[in-house]
């Protein structure tokens, strides 16, 4: 086995225990390519099936090319596509820096389909890679009551035993590619063929390395248009993936406070 | 540019353990820094952390990414950082060495292949330097370098670094660590001395620098050679198939093969292996892999089912030893009852004693009522139904539990069947109204009278490999001595004990468990056994060596196939090679060679005479009495 087949054989455990485990799931579809690769590993665990809805949290501000392609492979794929909407920024916690503020919009759209869906279980595509929170992360990890993260007391976690009983009012959010890394994510996108939204190649000498809403991502200096380029890229740059997330460089703990309220 | 085939392998996961306060995460920013594996800005970004709070440059920073540690200055959780040398690429896993943030450790530590455990030159060895060490080892990682940190502090003394070196030397010897590999390594990670490259302030040490030691650690081996071990994770009817779901743990599996599940004990072929798309679909899947599989008839299987080969079984038992770690509030008491995880499998097990509590202060133990938070014990644990499992020693994945209490995983443990049996139908004892009866000539008069203990000397090793030849050589020697020895041979015992049995899987078990008896049988009377049997299954070994660990002495006589093929003193191999012989070792039938022989002989490259004379000082060592 290389390196991706180990990466791919664990995230497909994963998902199997999380479907297995959790009665009432549901996976977090960003439209970016680490949860088009994360979705494609679904598909390949349950034989071509997938057994769980698939959520899209609209901030209503995404790019174009993103609306296209979530509606055009819901419907070859056969998704079960959940759409959620987003309440006006104004109603978000005012302390918070401009594009942090933004972006808790999402949480707030996220927590009112989990108050109306119940479900108990989600998915979600975050890696340890992108971001130091992220690092943290636990496979299988627990939200409490206002699926708050309490990163201080997080449950053990070791040998492929996740946390898997949990009282009735928490939900779990499932990580099933928290090892890749964003170079492994853009190999195996290479190796499968697996489709993504053409604004991560290169355009006038810029492309977007990570999607989130319009206004408060920018993309990076490129002229990678191929995935043969984008890799060779990477292995080479020190930039940061989320350097164009406006959020995740205004104040030192900006990203730390969202994830605790339930960012993704 | 580095290497793309760097990236067909895994990276290699570390974790970095020791005492609070002893440099850790000061170690892994200054690696990461001096090995130009910083992104952009980073530096910079601590040095105005550091600024902001109005103290000096902290490393320490870059791991402890959550605000609530850069104020608390202790690392809370666990955090994964890739890294990379020439070699090959790394993960490097913080682990936090306050004394409350075990659960943390454990979590950080049970992923790595190798770990570093960093000691403070100065404070030297303390309570979590000793406690990390001891679960690194319970959790089966055996690869350890030690960073003797904060040089600086002791000004670079080298009479200094030789003593903590001696110190955790002394420590992890007695944990069974072996010392051959484990290297020592000086540095000041604050000021980068001995990181990347040898310091001139410790101009008297020219051993390899942190980062050249990591890169001698090696890739963790595969379970491909045990036996199969496919633990179902789940059973999917999407459509008109009927998919037993879940990864192959250990051993490998094609289409066709008669699995065997345990514990309901039924068998079923296998029809096909599902994927998803064309392109995936392959015949037959090995260790490590996901698998989907469908069976020649609807057998009602569900999760938590094991299956493996009709030959090697897991064990099956309703009671069994841990040793446990510990993380549960409240402590592990007698009578309790947990739910337990072995695999995909969940069980009801109830705590039956606590045989011992260990000090891992200095590794002693002490009779204990109960087993607290952070503590480790050994403890028998009992369920209502048949578990399927390995010994820890025999199958790692198989072989290892944790238990759940309310909603909270409170500990992890590792089996092990020494005394108990396996309670498999079939291959237990069918007759009933037996009882053993006690001899009234004790164990050592025998011995005493013999001049040397009994014992079994079993030889295993491909057919052409030298089994033979080293065992009537080696009895001749010992016989002129005054041994009393005997060889039990593979064509001998066939003409007679085992006359009844062919070369299929199943009498090949049966061949070695007859062997396995009489042998024991032989050695009870005070006799040393030599016996030369390819006994290429390891689990049969390892059921003789259930029968008296103490007397079992495994020796693999290892010829490589290319030279057996060569020698094929009875033609057989050529044989083989043209089909005329089927399940032949070594070209049709697997060999599983020993994890840890007591002894192993290159007969490919060693005389017979230099064979013979290794295997003479290993009996009049192991078996002579002093008096002789």
């Amino acid at each position: 086995m290389d390196h991706l087949d180990v990466l791919e054989s664990r995230t497909i455990y994963i998902l199997r225990e999380a479907f297995n485990k959790i009665d009432n799931l549901a996976m977090l579809w960003s439209l970016g390519k680490d949860s088009n690769a994360m979705l494609w590993m679904a598909r390949k665990a349950f034989f071509g099936h997938v057994p769980f809805p698939l959520v899209h949290i609209d901030t209503e501000k995404k790019f174009p090319e993103m609306y296209a392609f979530r509606e055009h492979y819901a419907k070859e794929w056969n998704l079960d596509l959940r759409k959620g909407l987003c309440p006006p920024v104004e109603e978000m916690d005012p302390t918070l820096p401009p594009a942090a503020r933004s972006a808790a919009r999402k949480t707030a759209g996220l927590n009112t389909m989990l108050a109306k869906e119940k479900w108990s279980g989600l998915i979600a595509g975050i890696r340890r890679d992108e971001e130091g929170t992220r690092a943290k992360e636990r496979v299988f990890s627990p939200r409490g009551g206002q699926n708050k993260w309490d990163f201080r007391d997080q449950p053990p976690e070791f040998w492929d035993q996740f946390k898997t009983d949990f009282p009735p009012d928490t939900h779990l959010r499932v990580h099933p590619i928290l090892g890749w890394t964003e170079i492994d994510i853009w190999r195996y996108i290479q190796r499968e063929g697996i489709p993504i939204v053409d604004l991560y190649f290169s355009k006038n000498g810029k492309r977007y390395r990570s999607l989130g809403d319009q206004d408060i991502t920018f993309p990076v200096e490129s002229n990678a248009s191929t995935l043969e380029e984008i890799i060779e890229e990477l292995q080479e740059t020190k930039v940061a993936e989320r350097s164009g997330r406006a959020m995740d460089h205004e104040s030192e703990d900006a990203f730390e406070r969202l994830r605790a309220d339930g960012y993704m | 540019m580095t290497d793309p085939a760097v990236h067909t392998t895994p990276p290699l996961k570390i974790v970095i353990v020791g005492h609070v306060d002893h440099g850790k995460s000061t170690l892994i920013g200054r690696l990461f820094h001096d090995t130009g594996s910083l992104p952009d800005g980073k530096t910079e970004a601590i040095q105005a952390m550091c600024e902001r709070r109005g103290m000096p440059f902290e490393w320490a920073f870059l791991m402890d990414a959550l605000k609530a540690e850069r104020d608390q200055g202790i690392t809370i959780d666990v955090s994964h950082i890739q890294f990379k040398t020439a070699l090959r690429d790394y993960v490097m896993i913080d682990a936090p060495g306050h004394r409350e943030f075990i659960k943390n450790m454990v979590t950080g530590a049970a992923q790595a292949d190798a770990a570093v455990l960093v000691v403070d030159g100065m404070d030297g060895i303390q309570e979590q330097t000793r406690r990390h060490a001891y679960l690194l080892h319970l959790l089966g990682i055996q690869q350890v370098v030690v960073a003797v940190n904060k040089m600086d502090l002791v000004e670079f003394s080298e009479a200094r670094f030789l003593q903590v070196a001696d110190d955790v030397k002394a420590y992890l010897a007695d944990l069974g660590i072996d010392l051959q590999h484990t290297l020592i390594v000086p540095v000041s990670a604050r000021d980068g001395d001995g990181i990347v490259t040898l310091s001139d302030r410790m101009s008297w040490y020219d051993g390899a620098t942190l980062a050249e030691s990591l890169d001698t650690l090696q890739p963790p081996i595969t379970s491909e050679q045990l036996p199969l071990r496919f633990p179902i994770q789940d059973v999917y009817k999407f459509d008109e198939r009927r998919i037993l779901a879940g990864r192959l743990e250990s051993g490998h599996l094609k289409v066709g093969d008669t699995l065997l599940f345990s514990p309901s004990n039924k068998t079923a072929q296998v029809m096909s292996i599902e994927a998803w798309q064309a392109k995936d679909r392959i015949l037959g899947v090995r260790a490590g892999e996901p698998v989907g599989v469908t069976l020649d008839e609807q057998l009602f299987i569900e999760r938590g089912e094991v299956a493996s080969t009709v030959t090697n079984a897991p064990m099956l038992s309703n009671v069994f030893r841990g040793r446990i770690f510990w993380l549960g509030h409240k402590p592990l008491v007698p009578g309790n009852r947990y739910k337990m995880k072995l695999c995909t499998a969940e069980y009801m097990v109830e705590v039956e004693k606590i045989e011992r509590v260990i000090d891992v202060k200095d590794l002693g133990s002490a009779r204990g009522t109960q087993v607290e938070r952070n503590a480790v014990g050994e403890v028998v644990l009992r369920t209502r139904g048949l578990v399927p499992l390995d010994p820890f020693d025999v199958n790692m994945v198989t072989g290892r539990f944790v238990l759940v209490e309310d909603f909270d995983i409170v500990g992890g443990g590792l089996i092990n069947m020494d005394n108990y049996a396996d309670q498999r139908p079939g291959q237990t004892v069918k007759s009933t109204n037996i009882t053993r009866v006690e001899h009234r000539v004790p164990m050592e008069e025998r011995w005493k009278a013999n001049g040397h203990t009994g014992g079994i000397l079993w030889m295993t090793g491909l057919s052409g490999s030298g089994k033979s030849t080293l065992a009537f050589s080696l009895e001749q020697y010992l016989f002129r001595l005054g041994y009393q020895v005997y060889v039990l041979d593979g064509d001998n015992i066939r003409h007679g004990l085992c006359a009844d049995l062919g070369f299929s899987p199943e009498d090949r078990v049966e061949n070695i468990r007859r062997v396995g008896q009489a042998a024991a049988l032989f050695a009870r009377a005070g006799v040393l056994v030599l016996t030369a049997f390819i006994s290429p299954y390891r689990a049969d070994r390892d059921r003789v060596r259930a029968l008296g660990s103490d007397i079992f002495h495994e020796i693999h006589v290892d010829a490589n196939l290319e030279t057996c093929e060569e020698r094929d003193p009875k033609g057989l191999y050529a044989k083989a090679r043209k089909g005329e012989i089927a399940d032949f070792t070594g070209i049709s039938a697997p060999y599983e060679p020993p994890v840890a022989p007591e002894l192993h002989l290159n007969t490919t490259e060693q005389s017979v005479e230099d064979s013979v004379a290794i295997l003479a000082d290993y009996v009049s060592k192991k078996f002579a009495l002093t008096s002789r």
